[in-house]
């Protein structure tokens, strides 16, 4: 360290050697722009790739299932004779004809099964219905898992002893059998409120349909419940909570401020990752023959009714495997994202 | 080989995040020789642990050592393999860490962490190696050592698990302990006999320290040279003394006077320095310190300082110290013209 | 330590009598019946098939003969499957879904821990990102889309293995894929996540300056922390795959426990349900003492309450 200061020429003049304004001073400050938990969340979620393309998959997979079929030539139950199990983009003999005759035929792009219906409107139709039981079943799980949580948490004490005990011998039953149970015993209930007037409606949504989500509704709640009951407790317990508190901060500022923002960022999580959850189980179920009704596709009763001409037309399989496939990893990928860029707990 | 137990030269080390390079050392030299105490004092971020892990090759993932000599003990560490590094941490140089509550292994016995740092680095065999635990346990206070050593961490005191942390760290007898804010977790009464415990073993192991900490009160009474940082420089470097009695930099100045005093009087109140540490993403041009200084002048924002000298040992990198010597400078120079 | 098991006891028994009470009265209230099915029988047939297996009681004295003689460990005759007693068919068929359930977890723990910790010390690198692509897919695709895909590629169209029964170990290579998917594709994720957050623990810190080799470092301090969350995973989900995948034995025709299941509960053969209802119900409590105990072993600072 010995250096002779000046033996590094720097040109100092007298003038260098008097004192700084404030405002000199200040300007040197450069200060990062502070950012809301919120702006911060969405800056990182939108830097990051992986969730941007699940989210645009997303809404491509909504535009395909919800938009789409609205200006498509064919419907979904239409059967066209002589058009059965054709490969995709083939025609049958009788549209052959037409369109040797100069008229114009969309093509069936992905075929056609067994009954001779247009294969593509079919897939979009089990994807909306796929995508609507994944969102509302998700919607009615989130309402009364929150419910569920927060109150047993909030009491504590006994209340919350009985509620988690609940919680807990509904997570034993094998859940494969409360869904056929339930749904055997909803069919005929739902089938007689049919006729009721005012509930004309439940004909139109489907009573399988409405089935489900009464199943899902009840048993896949417990999760959420869990998981909201851990992070009100967690967060009743915390020192900043009890520091607001000490401060005298309203406990209507203390649930806005510490509790919500919080808690909001994981719910939100949770929720979005519960959407390919609850896809995954309504395929399952569809798969298994107990999900919507005929003539109501789903992506997982497309899959099991192609299993068995698995050998000759596999691609009546692939398809709708595929675009289940897709849209659980879209989902899963997009949630990632949304916990990496909310989830305060994993900030670094 | 060098006089010093530790001579660091001119060390450079930068973070490379995603958010760009954060210079986290920039030109820091240290020396230390053996059964000597320094300090390094200064607020976080200013890169006083980062110089200690540096030495002992614990530099966290995106760091990288940019340029500079690290020597210590008779090895040059920067040419260091992992491997070679491993033989020497825990045997020639240790660490206590600053949080006792999570630096101990929660899943393992006392006994079994103490005995791994003796197995490692000794031919001892395992019932040696108890023995030596044992011994460890005695010397850094803990009674009933036998029972302790079927202990687990959750079921010490803090002030206990940092006692278990110097056992650890004296398991192979280093030649230089880095103490990393050892007492910054703990009550006050524990923390006065955890630095008292660290002196007396001092004397008794014949080892050198470096105490890093925030808290001047700390260093004055242990440390023989203190090495004061800002913004990953060492502004001022000197022995005890010099600091106290003779700080040149306005930042030391500005720590001596925030130490509360007993003989501070009722009316008169403790000085803070205002102002908030500078960005390390975007550090200023000039002296990092310039912006929080009240004797700030026009160059200290437009240029880094030098280091200006004060006898052997003592020197500091501030403008002000400057000043004077351009003032002489000039004026012998006018007197030359006359 | 005798506290606990008592208390832990207790608990399981309330559980398993609140669970079978749901079931049965849930069961029950569902229309149709174990005899509806079958056209070819008259009505008074039916009438004395119910009268002989006691159906035309009514249900409160059903459900305490039901539960007193399971009490007693009887858990009545099949309905549908004349001639065979509940606990028979169980017995029967649940080494058959145990045998290929335990060789999937057995698989999905050796692939799943060990690449959820490479993938956590290779972070942000290209083996972490390759890793984390199969976990991603391996979660997102159902077991149905991956019995199908597994069955037409190497069954039908390669011609590699056989695609149905359980006659050799060839037999076993695709329900065994087909159920360790999901689980090694979440284990792996469970690990790599827990592993990163051992790695930044300080404790970590403190073997390297103790001068820990990086295998052991691994090996020994950080292994043991990580472990935890699968292990609460590991324990329901083993009780879950040994009972058996419907659909995976559906597909790959394997007389198993899930197949039955879906059977008896389809057909209402109600002493069946109850019967695998009680035994898997118990198979989660007993997993979930295991987990509990595992936790003690591994986590010493857990208290048995």
């Amino acid at each position: 360290m010995k250096q002779n200061p000046l033996s590094f020429q720097l040109k100092l003049k007298p003038e260098d050697f008097l004192p700084a304004t404030e405002e000199e001073k200040q300007s040197q400050i450069v200060m990062r722009e502070s950012v809301s938990f919120w702006k911060d969340g969405m800056r990182r979620l939108v830097k990051n790739k992986v969730a941007m393309v699940s989210l645009v998959v997303i809404v491509l997979v909504m535009i395909f299932s919800f938009i789409v079929p609205a200006f498509y030539p064919y419907n979904y139950r239409e059967q066209f004779k002589g058009a059965n199990h054709l490969a995709p983009m083939e025609y049958s003999a009788e549209e052959q004809a037409r369109i040797d005759a100069g008229e114009k035929v969309f093509p069936h792009i992905f075929g056609t099964d067994k009954m001779g219906r247009d294969y593509a409107i079919r897939v979009m139709m089990g994807s909306r219905i796929s995508l609507v039981v994944g969102l509302i079943a998700t919607a009615i799980i989130l309402v009364i898992g929150s419910i569920y949580g927060s109150v047993a948490a909030f009491f504590g004490g006994w209340v919350d002893l009985v509620m988690m005990r609940i919680v807990d011998i509904i997570y034993t039953i094998p859940d494969i059998l409360l869904i056929v149970l339930l749904s055997f015993a909803l069919k005929e209930p739902l089938y007689n409120l049919k006729e009721v007037p005012g509930f004309g409606w439940v004909g139109v949504v489907g009573e399988n349909l409405i089935s489900i989500f009464i199943v899902f509704a009840l048993l896949y709640w417990v999760g959420m419940a869990r998981m909201v009951r851990s992070q009100i407790l967690t967060l009743k317990e915390s020192e900043y909570v009890t520091a607001a508190r000490a401060l005298g901060v309203s406990n209507k500022k203390i649930i806005r401020r510490h509790l919500l923002t919080n808690c909001i960022g994981t719910l939100i999580v949770t929720t979005t990752l519960q959407i390919p959850s609850s896809i995954f189980t309504e395929s399952f179920l569809s798969f298994l023959g107990m999900g919507v009704a005929v003539p109501l596709p789903s992506l997982g009763s497309l899959a099991s009714d192609a299993l068995n001409g698995i050998n000759t037309y596999p691609y009546l399989l692939f398809i709708p495997s595929a675009l289940i496939s897709l849209i659980i990893l879209s989902f899963n990928l997009f949630g990632d994202g949304l916990r990496d860029a909310f989830d305060p707990k994993l900030k670094h | 080989m060098s006089e010093y137990l530790v001579d660091i030269k001119n060390e450079r080390l930068s973070f490379f995040t995603p958010a760009g390079e954060v210079k986290a050392l920039n030109d820091v030299s240290i020396s230390l020789k053996e059964g000597e105490v320094l300090g390094i004092v200064g607020e976080s971020g200013s890169g006083k642990s980062v110089t200690a892990y540096s030495l002992m090759g614990l530099t966290a993932h995106p760091g990288k050592l940019i340029s500079g000599s690290l020597y210590f003990n008779g090895h040059q560490i920067e040419q260091m393999s992992d491997k070679e590094m491993r033989k020497i941490r825990g045997n020639e140089v240790s660490i206590i860490f600053q949080d006792p509550m999570t630096s101990l292994n929660p899943v393992y016995t006392i006994g079994n962490q103490i005995m791994e740092a003796v197995l490692l680095h000794t031919d001892k065999n395992k019932a040696q190696a108890k023995e030596r635990a044992k011994e460890l346990l005695e010397l850094v206070g803990i009674n009933e050592p036998e029972k302790r050593l079927k202990q687990y961490p959750h079921e010490l005191s803090g002030g206990m698990r940092q006692r278990v942390m110097i056992a650890i760290a004296l398991a192979c007898e280093p030649k230089l302990l880095i103490a990393d804010e050892p007492t910054t977790a703990l009550d006050v009464t524990i923390q006065a006999q955890i630095l008292e415990l660290m002196m007396e073993l001092k004397d008794k192991l014949g080892m050198a320290i470096i105490m890093i900490t925030h808290d001047l009160g700390v260093v004055a009474s242990m440390c023989e040279r203190i090495a004061v940082m800002y913004a990953g420089k060492i502004v001022e470097y000197g022995m005890t003394e010099d600091i106290f009695y003779e700080p040149k930099h306005q930042y030391t100045k500005g720590l001596i006077r925030s130490i509360p005093r007993l003989d501070t009087k009722e009316h008169e109140r403790l000085v803070p320095i205002e102002g908030t540490p500078v960005d390390m993403l975007n550090p200023p041009k000039g002296c990092p310190f310039a912006p929080r200084c009240d004797a700030c002048m026009k160059i200290c924002l437009r240029e880094m300082p030098p280091v200006t000298n004060f006898g052997e040992v003592h020197y500091t990198q501030c403008w002000l110290n400057q000043k004077e010597e351009f003032e002489n400078a000039s004026c012998e120079k006018g007197a030359a013209n006359e | 330590m005798l506290k606990y098991v008592a208390k832990r006891i207790l608990l399981a028994i309330v559980t398993i009598w609140a669970v079978a009470t749901l079931t049965f009265f849930l069961m029950n209230m569902v229309p149709g019946g174990p005899f509806l099915s079958e056209k070819a029988i008259s009505p008074q047939a039916t009438a004395a098939l119910e009268a002989k297996y006691g159906l035309d009681k009514p249900l409160i004295q059903r459900y305490f003969t039901y539960m007193t003689d399971a009490l007693h460990g009887d858990f009545g005759d099949s309905l549908k499957q004349r001639g065979r007693t509940v606990m028979s068919i169980i017995k029967m068929k649940f080494p058959v879904s145990a045998r290929v359930g335990g060789i999937s977890v057995l698989v999905a723990l050796c692939l799943g821990i060990p690449l959820g910790c490479m993938a956590a010390l290779k972070r942000g690198k290209f083996l972490d990102s390759l890793i984390s692509v199969i976990s991603t897919c391996g979660i997102a695709v159902p077991s149905f889309v991956i019995c199908t895909l597994l069955l037409y590629v190497l069954g039908v169209n390669l011609r590699l293995l056989p695609t149905m029964g359980l006659t050799s170990w060839k037999h076993y290579i695709m329900p065994v894929i087909a159920l360790s998917f999901y689980p090694t594709a979440y284990i792996m994720r469970l690990m790599r996540s827990s592993m990163l957050d051992v790695l930044g623990q300080d404790y970590m810190r403190t073997a390297k300056a103790k001068g820990v080799a990086g295998f052991w470092i691994l090996f020994k301090h950080a292994m043991r922390n990580a472990i935890l969350p699968v292990v609460t995973y590991v324990g329901p989900m083993l009780a879950y795959t040994v009972t058996g995948s419907f659909v995976v034995e559906k597909i790959f025709v394997i007389p198993g426990l899930g197949g039955e299941f879906i059977g008896a509960i389809g057909g209402r053969d109600y002493t069946l349900i109850m019967g695998t209802t009680i035994f898997l119900a118990t198979l989660i409590i007993i997993m979930n003492v295991v987990v509990d105990l595992v936790y003690k072993l591994v986590d010493p600072r857990i208290k048995l309450k």
